[in-house]
């Protein structure tokens, strides 16, 4: 699954959220999305879905100061628990994020956004020549977690590797 | 791997095959050098012969490896085969592995033999995929660097040419990871240096080696030169191949300043940088080492059909 989920119930919400009360107030329940790369927060959105279409609420602070990335982007979603599918991919679109699950206030879950080892059909190769490219038919997409820091995933098939970027063009 | 353990295995890359089956290899082919003797180990078995891209040395050494041993060989032709009707290579390989015993691929595609190999059910010899992998290029490299200087290990190897694009350089590399070379060079203009995938998977795989522009400052300390010509027919923009082309070449006086027991190795075909004067050097091991892909192949059909019994 790549999820790695801690149950916490009853735990104080994290200092990241106590910081920003003042700009985005707490939800009573859904997912708080923090340690998100700044300028991410919108690809991360666009990986929640169309809000208006999913009926939910979002909230979005972008350009925190943060002691551990320096500056970084926080989402909040009130009424949904982000599932661990949606966890995973959101590993490969900021690989630090962690999510907090949130019920009447207190936070009963984290989970870390860990990348999977194996992405099959979320990303394309690069190369233009690779038979994964040239036979998209028939050849699926295969890529392997060569590196977390940075994140970088090597095509099965290629052997090319993309980069955060690249990856995060992708899905953005 | 013991002889068993070859017995059904795919060909895909060098880097598949352990030290232990390379020598195992080297051992059975040097059984085939010389006077051919008529064999049947094979005769009941077929050879599929599938070349997506041109190809002289590696398509007849397969084809007269194969008949050598007693097998049958049928030839797919792309020009006159359903490919030219927009065929896949999935569909084509399901045809492949219904018609014969082993396939052998070529395709100018990285990775195709390794989806064929996922497809078919009977063994997929990779003859080349794009700039990638040339694993039976590498695995005969080897085996005539181990007849003419008696060992692998301990060697001062450098590599000249086309180490982007060409896939017998990147497969001669990968090689020799699984062998302790004294150093390996690795020469080529900047353009043409071997993509990141690659000077990762070197380093990653512990072989020493250095990136130079210049084949006058390692001659001398080269025992064995491998030399590629400039893929033309890879680069993406054609200009950046007219400004690489022509831009190292082999000479007489070059090859005078190396070790004495210098040997020079060339997958083939050449191009400029191996001018026809430098084959009645000394060191000129080329033709030699295209000679011996019938043996090496020989040994490779056998060991993969029959498990190396003969």
């Amino acid at each position: 699954m790549g999820v790695a989920a801690v149950a916490r119930k009853g735990a104080a919400p994290p200092a990241s959220e106590n910081q920003t009360t003042m700009l985005v107030r707490k939800i009573p329940d859904g997912s708080v999305i923090d340690h998100i790369a700044a300028g991410k927060a919108l690809s991360v959105l666009r990986l929640l879905g169309d809000p208006q279409e999913n009926g939910f609420t979002i909230a979005m602070v972008m350009n925190v100061s943060s002691s551990k990335m320096g500056k970084k982007d926080i989402v909040k979603v009130e009424g949904v628990e982000i599932t661990p599918e949606q966890v995973q991919r959101l590993a490969l679109i900021a690989p630090k994020a962690s999510v907090n699950i949130v019920r009447s206030y207190r936070v009963v879950a984290k989970a870390n956004a860990v990348p999977p080892r194996t992405l099959r059909g979320v990303l394309s190769c690069t190369a233009p020549t690779c038979v994964s490219v040239r036979e998209k038919e028939s050849a699926p997409s295969i890529f392997f977690l060569s590196g977390r820091t940075p994140l970088r995933y090597r095509c099965k098939y290629c052997g090319r590797e993309l980069s955060e970027k690249e990856i995060s063009d992708q899905l953005g | 791997m013991s002889r068993d353990a070859w017995k059904g295995r795919d060909v895909i890359s060098i880097l598949d095959f352990s030290r232990r089956d390379l020598e195992s290899l080297f051992e059975s082919a040097n059984r085939f050098v010389g006077p051919p003797r008529p064999r049947t180990d094979l005769h009941d078995r077929i050879v599929a012969t599938a070349f997506f891209e041109p190809s002289t040395r590696t398509r007849l050494s397969f084809t007269a490896a194969a008949l050598r041993l007693g097998a049958k060989v049928i030839d797919l032709s792309p020009d006159v085969s359903s490919l030219q009707k927009g065929e896949s290579l999935h569909d084509t390989t399901m045809m492949l592995q219904g018609y014969s015993d082993l396939i052998v691929m070529r395709h100018p595609s990285e990775g195709a033999a390794l989806l064929a190999a996922e497809l078919s059910s009977v063994p997929v010899v990779n003859g080349g995929d794009g700039s990638q992998h040339h694993p039976s290029q590498a695995m005969l490299d080897l085996f005539t660097v181990t007849r003419m200087k008696g060992k692998i290990d301990g060697l001062t190897y450098t590599v000249l040419g086309d180490n982007r694009y060409a896939r017998s350089a990147t497969s001669f590399m990968y090689g020799l990871t699984k062998f302790k070379p004294k150093m390996v060079y690795v020469v080529s203009p900047e353009t043409l240096r071997p993509r990141d995938e690659v000077t990762k998977q070197l380093k990653s795989l512990g072989l020493r080696f250095e990136v130079r522009s210049d084949i006058e400052q390692v001659i001398g300390n080269t025992d064995v030169l491998y030399v590629t010509r400039i893929q033309k027919e890879r680069f993406p923009d054609l200009n950046e191949y007219e400004k690489v082309k022509g831009s190292y070449k082999l000479t007489k006086e070059l090859l005078a300043k190396g070790r004495p027991g210098l040997i020079v190795l060339h997958p083939l075909p050449r191009s400029t940088e191996l001018p026809y004067d430098v084959d009645s050097a000394k060191s000129a091991a080329y033709m030699t080492q295209a000679q011996l892909g019938v043996p090496l192949r020989m040994a490779l059909l056998l060991k993969i059909l029959d498990g190396g019994r003969s």
